[in-house]
């Protein structure tokens, strides 16, 4: 294959990435990493490195729109980022000490456990929480337009922020081991067991999906597991794919391409950990 | 949430955080582009050797590298450019938001941005430095 080849089939790939994974909310790393190391056999360490950069891209590119109508809570990530950032830099650091293999038997079972969260029901809580005493101290309540940009806002309140902090750092270690923006658990951290509105913990965690994932690019690309050939067609193509689908989200049949975004998402991990057990990823 | 004015001036602090990160990721994409077609244009032609994990040169792994690289107008050199650019927006971010928690006398989160960036800058200069 030549060189204009492979970087015109990562390319389109990464375009069809881009655009299921901002239609459902997963992202596009989510995929690109098995793609690029089962179908073309590129060393995962490279994969890795190729799926953080595009996290950076689609993440800093959606956030800028929710920032500004006003759902982001920026306390609580500028706050949360310290946990995230630990733990990506603590993430990228394992990922030069264990072996291949086992970075695709977790990341197979990741995607397992993202899969089953993005399709788990999400009810918004009725009430909002009691602000405890750690998250009023940290000033984290606010509020947001729950009824829409011209709706009156709503307040909320914030609790548990250690368990929270410590759930973060987990998705820091998880996003630096495995290049994606672990925006799952994010969400979990910040809608269950913070307790809050399920919109602003989306648009928050994705907003501080960009922080952590520069976090452990800076140490990949020192190591060298940022190669620029591999890299420049992911990051362009699941930049394009991701624009295209904030723009049909309006019309795409959403619930439809979440499933089967999800059955793809648990064919792909299944082949992951396969591969990685036998040793041949 | 205090009083109006902080409100205010919290309001002011997102639209400036969401325009860095517009156009740090368009400009990074931008420069990425015009290295890959650079790239292209003189190597598109070669075989692609997906090969064996071998890690990249210095001159792809290192800021001044990559600045020398892209210099004299490599291919690969400017597209590593357009990556450091890439990683470098949430920094400025970050950055911004502690200029902004300052402007509003809000020490606390002035010295949560600050930690967050030392952690940042740590990681960056600290792997890709030299």
């Amino acid at each position: 294959m030549t060189v204009l080849a492979f970087s015109a089939l990562v390319f389109s790939a990464s375009v069809a990435a881009g655009f299921l994974g901002s239609l459902t909310g997963l992202g596009g790393g989510v995929v690109i990493v098995p793609l690029l190391t089962l179908a073309l056999k590129i060393d995962i360490h490279y994969a890795i490195g190729a799926s953080l950069v595009s996290v950076i891209a689609t993440s800093s590119g959606a956030a800028a729109a929710y920032v500004r109508e006003g759902f982001t809570n920026l306390r609580i990530g500028m706050f949360l980022e310290i946990a995230t950032t630990i733990g990506a830099i603590a993430g990228a650091g394992l990922a030069a000490r264990v072996s291949t293999s086992a970075i695709a038997v977790v990341f197979g079972a990741t995607l397992l456990l993202a899969a089953w969260l993005n399709l788990r029901p999400r009810a918004e809580h009725l009430e909002p929480a009691h602000t405890d005493r750690i998250a009023g101290w940290l000033r984290m309540d606010g509020r947001y337009p729950a009824a829409g940009p011209e709706g009156p806002a709503r307040g909320y309140g914030v609790r548990n922020v250690p368990g929270g902090f410590a759930l973060m750092g987990l998705a820091g270690v998880l996003s630096g081991l495995l290049g994606i923006g672990s925006g799952a658990l994010k969400v979990l951290a910040m809608d269950q067991v913070m307790r809050l509105p399920f919109k602003v913990s989306t648009t928050t965690s994705n907003f501080m999906i960009g922080v952590t994932a520069a976090a452990s690019a800076g140490v990949y690309l020192g190591r060298g597991y940022i190669d620029p050939g591999i890299t420049m067609p992911v990051m362009l193509g699941v930049l394009a794919g991701a624009l295209l689908g904030a723009k049909a989200l309006v019309r795409a049949p959403v619930r439809v391409l979440r499933w089967v975004f999800s059955a793809l998402i648990v064919a792909l991990a299944v082949e992951m950990i396969r591969n990685g057990m036998r040793g041949t990823v | 949430m205090t009083a109006g004015a902080s409100d205010w001036s919290d309001r002011r602090l997102e639209s400036v955080v969401g325009s860095i990160l517009r156009w740090g990721v368009s400009a990074a994409a931008l420069v990425v582009a015009l290295g890959g077609m650079t790239y292209l244009s003189r190597h598109g032609g070669e075989p692609f050797s997906t090969g064996l994990f071998r890690g990249e040169p210095e001159e792809f792994r290192t800021v001044p590298g990559i600045l020398r690289s892209a210099l004299s107008w490599r291919g690969r050199g400017i597209i590593q450019l357009g990556l450091l650019m890439l990683i470098a927006t949430p920094v400025a971010r970050v950055a911004f938001a502690a200029a902004g928690f300052a402007l509003e006398g809000d020490r606390l989160y002035v010295a949560v941005a600050l930690l967050v960036l030392t952690l940042l800058v740590y990681s960056i200069a600290g792997h890709a430095g030299v």
